[in-house]
């Protein structure tokens, strides 16, 4: 990992998009890392534009907000357009095709669609189009392992949701192992 | 103890309660609303005390109430919130009440809008209530400082029976980092509460809590015991820190929010050959006018930068005394600035130059 990462999610409002970003904090946090996780939306939720910020660091953390991020996680078209050219060099993109036709191509960003809607159907549940996203994006970063995920997963969905862990893992599995496949294709 | 990530207001609610807070009372705003949210549920677990009150105005005069029981209270409201709260802050004050506000800012004037501001630098360190008064206002930049800070403000407010600030911008609030809730804080002798009117069975005399001062001779005399007080202030709680003083060809004021944006950008700026120092208030009343002394005498100028217009410049403009050129950069609105237009404000700074 770098000293640094910046990761920027980015969807409608009631994609999951804000808990995919606590999750790698906490996970951040977990490791002994700092974790930063900021939001952004109007005073609308479901249905609008949400996105989240995410640093995590080995150093202390200095401005919370960044122009450029290292990856980009787009659930949809409108946060694809609009973060697209927001990704460093060497960075890259990854879009739920599911939801976005259109082929992209963004000069020195590696961009990979990964049909998030698609494979959480195919689970039983499109609530987990998020968990999907973030499995897809622990493969492509190997940022933190599953071990770590997992304990926070429990941990972020409590007691009241504990029977919702193992759908949640299998989901962030489907997503790895999507990527796992990509990697196959391409060699 | 492990870190762990928790998000601004709460870590708010959770310092107030390991600093010793007994009772809250506030009255709903965004973006402070997970402080009551969080403490609605923690206090009354606790057998203390929580209450919504029906407005600002009863909350910081239920706060005024319980303070001169000798219980140790707070309020957090946000900008227009903190606005209706000027009177009772003043009647506190010259009640010689401790108490803990916290005030969240976002963008104004008036309904103004939810995004992160730093325009209430006026309100919190000039204040809207009458009278020669001040409240210490702290601005901490990371949750963990604004935990650490919180932690010891019902300490510092017992201390010189005033009330404290801590005012952070919305973003601290809504953000979530990892922090550690048990690091310590400085231990103070606090004098036992021998003014409080918790009934006559505590008290030999009769005790009265008041700001009502008919006789213009008492009433001087009063201001001039809290003058004392707030002297006292200026010498034992002003606080900041310098960075990367030394070979400084210009020195950047900033705080909160805005001053760790700053250090990122004096990291590209340092890249780039250019040299820049920041000076960060941490109060803001008492201002640290000590700092300026560490200032380089062959810098090529000052930049203040705020999330707003330009309110702590005042205090910039006074410490400085005409000694080197002064510039401003500021966003406001809700608007939070990149790392990279503090970059470009020093690279233009002699356009910036306020005359």
């Amino acid at each position: 990992m770098n000293d640094a990462v910046n990761i920027r999610i980015a969807g409608f409002g009631g994609q999951g998009v804000m808990m995919a970003g606590q999750i790698l904090a906490y996970a951040a946090t977990s490791e002994d890392l700092n974790g930063l996780w900021s939001p952004s939306y109007g005073p609308e939720t479901r249905g609008g534009t949400a996105n989240c910020a995410v640093i995590v660091s080995k150093k202390p953390i200095n401005s919370p907000v960044f122009l450029k991020s290292h990856h980009l996680l787009a659930f949809n078209y409108p946060s694809l357009i609009k973060f697209m050219d927001r990704v460093k060099q060497g960075g890259f993109i990854l879009y739920n095709n599911s939801l976005v036709s259109e082929t992209v191509l963004v000069e020195g960003v590696e961009v990979i669609g990964v049909p998030i809607n698609d494979i959480a159907l195919e689970l039983g549940s499109i609530q987990v189009i998020n968990m999907v996203m973030l499995g897809a994006y622990l493969e492509k970063s190997k940022i933190f392992e599953d071990s770590t995920i997992h304990k926070v997963l429990a941990y972020v969905l409590g007691e009241r949701k504990a029977h919702m862990v193992e759908l949640n893992v299998k989901a962030i599995e489907a997503g790895r192992d999507f990527i796992r496949k990509q990697g196959l294709i391409h060699a | 103890m492990p870190k762990v990530l928790m998000k601004g207001n709460e870590a708010i609610g959770l310092a107030a309660v390991l600093g010793g807070c007994d009772a809250f009372y506030g009255y709903p705003i965004t973006p402070q609303n997970e402080i009551p949210e969080y403490l609605s549920k923690y206090m009354i677990e606790h057998n203390k005390v929580f209450v919504q009150a029906e407005s600002e105005v009863a909350a910081i005069n239920m706060v005024y109430g319980a303070a001169g029981a000798g219980k140790r209270v707070m309020t957090s409201s946000s900008s227009p919130g903190i606005a209706l709260k000027q009177e009772g802050i003043s009647y506190i004050t010259g009640a010689e009440l401790p108490c803990l506000i916290v005030s969240v800012m976002r963008g104004g004037p008036g309904l103004g809008g939810i995004q992160p501001s730093q325009a209430d630098y006026y309100q919190a360190t000039r204040g809207g209530g009458n009278g020669d008064y001040h409240v210490i206002v702290f601005a901490p930049e990371t949750i963990q400082e604004t935990i650490d800070i919180i932690k010891e403000s019902f300490d510092i407010a017992d201390y010189y029976r005033n009330p404290v600030m801590v005012l952070v911008d919305g973003l601290l609030g809504q953000m979530m980092e990892s922090v550690d809730l048990n690091k310590p804080i400085k231990k103070r002798f606090l004098p036992p509460k021998d003014w409080a009117t918790n009934g006559m069975k505590n008290h030999s005399g009769r005790n009265v809590v008041s700001s009502l001062n008919i006789d213009p001779q008492k009433l001087e005399n009063h201001n001039l015991k809290l003058q004392a007080k707030y002297q006292n202030v200026i010498k034992n709680e002003t606080r900041f820190e310098c960075i990367n003083m030394e070979k400084a060809e210009y020195v950047i004021v900033a705080y909160g929010t805005m001053s760790r944006i700053v250090r990122s950008a004096l990291e590209v700026l340092k890249e780039k050959g250019i040299n820049v120092g920041l000076i960060r208030p941490i109060s803001l009343w008492p201002f640290p006018k000590e700092a300026f002394k560490q200032i380089p005498s062959n810098i090529k100028g000052i930049l203040c930068t705020e999330m707003s217009l330009g309110q702590m410049l005042d205090d910039v403009l006074i410490a400085n005394n005409g000694k080197h050129p002064v510039g401003f950069f500021g966003r406001t609105g809700g608007m939070i600035p990149e790392v990279e237009e503090v970059v470009r404000a020093i690279e233009r700074f002699q356009e910036t130059v306020v005359k």
